[in-house]
């Protein structure tokens, strides 16, 4: 399962280092977003600051969405789906390959977006472990319920329009946890954040556990 | 099997003669006979349309996901129709419990909207619901009933989940900002007061029972006429043919 998931994965990344979509153009949405929200929220009131938490990581669902349709997009051309189906590696594998993929795609949007809140909106880093560990959990978490989503929605005509209604309510739980934890981690005090990362480690954990369950049947049906 | 040509039946009228007297006697008991609340006076009298409605809509989510379990267990049309139907009928009853809440918080908060807890998951649950059939009418739009909704059961299966999941974390998410609305409505209430709220629990689960057979039954003879509508079509082509035939 793990070996299936590491060739699906390696697939993957190279196929992003050989075609730059995530780093020429989900990368720069997620920093003209970033500038949206400054010239939104007027830059003087010190609202950004404030708000760095809650705005990083809607603009990282944003870009979890992106990503995800995009995980998929690759595998419509050239009967890719079919391929997959065909191809004997364990479905289970299949799944942790594609969310591994697009979780290390979001962790470097994350980078570049920390670096971007940090520079833009003035923000002050207190907290570097919880930092680090709200994003390895949140972004597990996303890449999980969004794989398992983006499979469902992957064969379907309105997938784009459809994805977000379905995926974003479902990860209201992983901005809530997220954006606490980081709230705590960003000039708050770090130890109000930790127990908003027991719920983004369980988000992650039942997603993983699902998607690694019904991963199978979904490809079959899509 | 044959379907009946309605969704009527001796069973349903009885229910809907039920629901309909229930209401009746719920409108006198919840405006009349109960005495107005000590701190909320008359608007608490909302309450006993607004708390059955919650209850029902989450139990219909919890319906879905069961119905949506047993479909992928033993592909039987029927739990597939139960899951639509349910979830249909729960978006009915989350739209009227966000209305009649949104309605209640104006004198009570003095604002229709407010970041309550049970406001913001039961408006998620709205979307959720939405959402779900949504994929649903797209699912529905192709293939046989056997494969035919592999991904909205799967979304129907994690809706109950979901639907805990988010109104734990939006819970506690609220709870560190105003930990007094989970104490601002009265737990101890009795009397008539509490009558009304276990009368009008009765009389809207008689209404969702009601609805819910009606759109099941309505779900089934669709199916029907998928399953009956292209041999049907063929065969009134050929008639035609036919008469065309004869004509000449």
């Amino acid at each position: 399962m793990f070996r299936d998931a590491g060739l699906v994965a390696g697939k993957d990344l190279r196929i992003e280092l050989r075609s730059q979509v995530t780093m020429q153009q989900v990368l720069p949405f997620a920093v003209l977003v970033l500038i949206l929200f400054g010239i939104a929220l007027d830059p003087d009131r010190g609202f950004l600051g404030r708000a760095s938490a809650g705005l990083f990581w809607v603009t990282v669902l944003f870009c979890a969405l992106l990503a995800i349709q995009r995980a998929f997009t690759i595998e419509a051309a050239d009967g890719g789906r079919d391929a997959l189906r065909l191809s004997g590696l364990d479905p289970a594998g299949i799944f942790l390959g594609k969310a591994a993929a697009i979780a290390v795609q979001l962790l470097a949007v994350e980078a570049v977006l920390a670096a971007g809140v940090v520079l833009m909106y003035g923000t002050e880093v207190t907290g570097v472990p919880l930092l680090v560990a709200t994003i390895a959990a949140a972004t597990t978490g996303l890449a999980a319920a969004g794989t398992l989503y983006g499979v469902l929605a992957a064969g379907l005509r309105v997938r784009e329009t459809l994805l977000p209604i379905l995926l974003l309510p479902v990860l209201s739980p992983v901005l809530i946890g997220a954006t606490k934890a980081f709230e705590a981690a960003l000039g708050g005090v770090a130890a109000d954040g930790w127990p908003w990362l027991g719920l983004l480690v369980t988000f992650a954990l039942l997603y993983l556990t699902f998607g690694t369950l019904a991963f199978g049947t979904l490809l079959e049906e899509s | 099997m044959s379907a009946p040509p309605t969704t009527a039946s001796r069973a349903t009228r009885a229910i809907g003669g039920l629901s309909l007297a229930g209401l009746a006697l719920l409108l006198g008991y919840a405006l009349w006979w109960s005495p107005p609340d000590v701190v909320q006076k008359d608007s608490v009298r909302i309450m006993y349309v607004h708390v059955p409605t919650a209850i029902v809509a989450f139990s219909a989510c919890a319906i879905t996901t069961l119905a949506s379990g047993m479909w992928l267990r033993r592909r039987s049309e029927g739990w597939w129709v139960l899951g639509g139907a349910s979830a249909e009928v729960g978006l009915l009853f989350t739209g009227a419990c966000l209305v009649t809440g949104s309605i209640w918080g104006r004198p009570t908060w003095g604002t229709y909207w407010d970041w309550d807890p049970r406001i913001t998951s039961t408006t998620l649950l709205f979307i959720l619901l939405v959402g779900f059939l949504a994929l649903r009418r797209v699912d529905n739009e192709s293939g046989i009933a056997a494969q035919r909704g592999m991904r909205a059961a799967i979304v129907g299966l994690l809706l109950f989940p979901n639907v805990v999941i988010v109104h734990y974390s939006v819970d506690w998410w609220r709870s560190l900002h105003q930990p007094a609305t989970i104490t601002r409505l009265d737990p101890t209430i009795e009397g008539e007061m509490l009558f009304t709220l276990m009368l009008g629990i009765v009389v809207f689960a008689l209404v969702f029972a009601w609805l819910l057979v009606h759109r099941f039954r309505l779900g089934w003879l669709e199916e029907r006429v998928r399953a009956t509508g292209l041999d049907a079509a063929i065969v009134e082509r050929r008639a035609e043919a036919d008469l065309a035939g004869r004509a000449r």
